[in-house]
């Protein structure tokens, strides 16, 4: 992404250089008619490998483990939850959540501050993570495109609910392993009134 | 209690002959937690309040061509908000006039007509009956009006905002706006050509009573303590605590902001003397947001000298425009409150871009928006969820029957503290609780009036 040609990219977590007109045409062109037959990836051992990915990135977030959880993002990572169904320009569309690196950890940080008054106490969260399907991006060979169904179990307050839908990892190659460059998460009732969406999805 | 005055029709379930002495619910200094939290007196605020007095509905913007709707609600009423096919916006009982189906069941859309799903019905967006299945098997004539759609009687828009009332005896909108109405101007025309459209939403629902949501829309009292979280947050990085609203943190009645009432309900809080006064002050207050150092380097090569006032364009305004019983206009958001009963409330954050067209903006009005819709999520995601929580423990706060009172004295009695000035507006430091006070007494009497309220349909 953009960073200045200069000198050494600043710190994304300190600074949002790289949230400009190019990646908001990237997310679009990524993020609309990826999943696709023809670009499915069939291999068993694949798909679970990033099963395995997903999975743990539940897991953290159930645990409330933010630093490990922000580890497996890429440095210049983006969190989306649209307002639509069919998540439009987020350049003309206001978004349940739209973060980037720094935002992200602002989310963090605000959750720890202890004045939280949505999250005190704190949610407690079980999350399923189902129907794992992989794709190849177009014309990028080190990233991958994954589809799955998720089922968060929320207690709060004094009751249980659900909160639910599906959601689109961009992960990218990093070593031998793989870094989450963009999340989207699309809760199936996100154009209509939530309550209390304050924990992380 | 005393005896019962009239509200209009009395609400069903009380048989008219329930006693409410509003005089005792609603004192100078007090409110008793029934206001709150009795179903009668919530079944009575749908008629006399959402009703009785003008709503908000929506924005133009949002239904921009002929036969475009949106559903809605004013109170308890499904409507649908439609441009009808000559241009005219009309309010529509989402009802069909045969058993009472709602007609439409989406949110949005383009329709020439709505058919009832359950019998057929037919009827034009005008709301007049078209036509019915087998009509031989009626002996009347089914173009007696009174089988055309109810509609709310008076719906009128001001720069945008679509407005309804029952209420036959209401003033012109423009009227019952009055001092808030150039108010409403200044936070629309410090967008170059002074319009703004619509695009989407941060959609919240909470377990409390509506006016939970009103009575904290002026409340300059409670931001250093419910969002303390964002306080702290949007400050991390400044030492100086110099981001976001960290003018509240410290003796925030010393600062030169100020709430101001201005009658019928309606108030305003104005935070913007406490920004420096030149291009680029209300940009230097936004906390961090994706992709603001960015988009600043890129304006200032492309545009120089102006680059600070177009950041600005996407700065969040610091204002709270509040009209009553369910409208806000604050930063860039037009916030809406959908009563959904007694202790269930929606409360709508819809988000504004920028319409620009003198074309005074040339190319800049894309990423000024783009900009602009991150800055506008950021309160939402770190501020209001926890007022919303707020606003749920105070509703189960007041679930407690022997405890009765919530108190709104705050700067009450303190000499000069409240000021009363020419136009009958009231001014007072900006943690005062003098418009919480002052709405009430507009509450208390649309709740006495007997309210002269009606339907109409095509004729």
């Amino acid at each position: 992404m953009n960073a200045p040609a200069t000198t050494k990219a600043p710190d994304p977590s300190r600074s949002s250089y790289y949230v400009d007109d190019a990646l908001y045409r990237q997310l679009i062109a990524d993020f609309s008619d990826w999943q696709d037959d023809a670009r499915a990836v069939a291999d068993v051992a694949v798909r679970d490998e990033f099963r395995r990915l997903l999975e743990r990135e539940a897991r953290l977030l159930d645990q409330l483990r933010y630093e490990d959880w922000l580890n497996m993002y890429a440095a210049e990572c983006i969190y989306w939850v649209p307002s639509t169904p069919n998540a439009g320009d987020p350049r003309r569309e206001i978004s349940v959540m739209f973060d980037d690196r720094r935002r992200l950890e602002d989310r963090v940080y605000r959750l720890r501050t202890g004045f939280a008054w949505s999250q005190a106490p704190a949610s407690r969260t079980v999350r399923l993570i189902t129907n794992v399907e992989v794709f190849f991006a177009t014309a990028r060979d080190d990233t991958r495109m994954l589809r799955s169904n998720f089922l968060i179990s929320e207690f709060w307050g004094d009751e249980i609910r659900v909160l639910t839908g599906w959601a689109g990892h961009r992960v990218v190659r990093d070593g031998d392993g793989w870094k989450i460059q963009v999340k989207q998460v699309n809760l199936i009732d996100c154009d209509q009134c939530i309550r209390n969406p304050s924990i992380i999805l | 209690m005393t005896a019962l005055e009239k509200i209009g029709s009395p609400p069903s379930r009380l048989g008219g002959t329930a006693l409410y002495d509003w005089d005792y619910l609603v004192q100078e200094d007090r409110a008793h937690r029934l206001i709150y939290t009795d179903p009668g007196i919530f079944e009575a605020e749908m008629t006399n309040i959402f009703g009785g007095t003008w709503t908000y509905l929506a924005h133009e913007s949002e239904i921009p061509h002929d036969n475009d709707f949106i559903t809605r609600r004013m109170g308890l009423r499904p409507l649908i908000i439609v441009r009808d096919s000559a241009g005219k916006i009309r309010a529509l009982y989402n009802r069909c006039t045969h058993r009472g189906t709602t007609l439409c069941r989406w949110d949005k859309g383009n329709a020439k007509s709505f058919q009832c799903p359950y019998h057929g019905w037919n009827f034009l967006n005008t709301g007049r009956l078209r036509g019915v299945p087998w009509p031989e098997g009626y002996a009347d004539d089914m173009r007696d009006p009174k089988y055309n759609i109810a509609q709310v009687p008076r719906v009128e828009s001001y720069r945008g905002f679509i407005f309804g009332t029952l209420n036959t005896d209401a003033l012109p909108l423009i009227e019952h706006l009055g001092p808030i109405a150039p108010i409403i101007d200044e936070w629309l025309d410090r967008n170059p050509g002074g319009k703004v459209a619509v695009c989407e939403a941060n959609r919240f629902k909470f377990k409390g009573n509506w006016k939970l949501a009103y009575d904290n829309s002026c409340d300059g009292y409670h931001v250093a303590y419910s969002h303390r979280s964002l306080l702290e947050t949007e400050n991390r990085f400044a030492g100086e605590n110099a981001k976001g609203m960290a003018y509240y943190r410290n003796s925030p009645d010393t600062q030169p902001m100020y709430m101001r009432y201005t009658g019928r309900g309606n108030h305003f809080k104005d935070k913007r003397p406490n920004l420096e006064q030149r291009p680029g002050g209300l940009w230097a207050l936004e906390s961090a947001h994706p992709g603001m150092e960015h988009y600043e380097a890129e304006f200032i090569k492309r545009y120089g000298d102006r680059a600070f006032a177009l950041l600005d364009l996407a700065g969040s305004e610091p204002v709270n425009i509040n009209v009553f019983p369910n409208f806000s206009l604050l930063g860039n958001h037009i916030q809406v409150f959908e009563p959904i009963g007694v202790g269930e409330t929606n409360a709508i954050w819809y988000g504004t871009m920028i319409v620009d067209e003198s074309g005074r903006l040339g190319d800049a009005t894309g990423d000024i928006n783009a900009l602009r819709m991150r800055t506008q999520e950021g309160f939402p995601n770190f501020g209001e969820v926890d007022d919303i929580a707020n606003f749920e423990q105070i509703q189960r706060g007041l679930m407690a029957p022997e405890d009765e009172w919530v108190y709104m004295h705050r700067g009450l009695g303190i000499p000069g503290r409240v000021k009363k000035h020419d136009d009958g507006s009231i001014t007072a430091p900006a943690t005062d609780e003098a418009f919480m006070r002052e709405h009430f007494k507009e509450w208390k009497r649309l709740m006495k009036a007997p309210a002269n309220l009606a339907i109409q349909r095509e004729p």
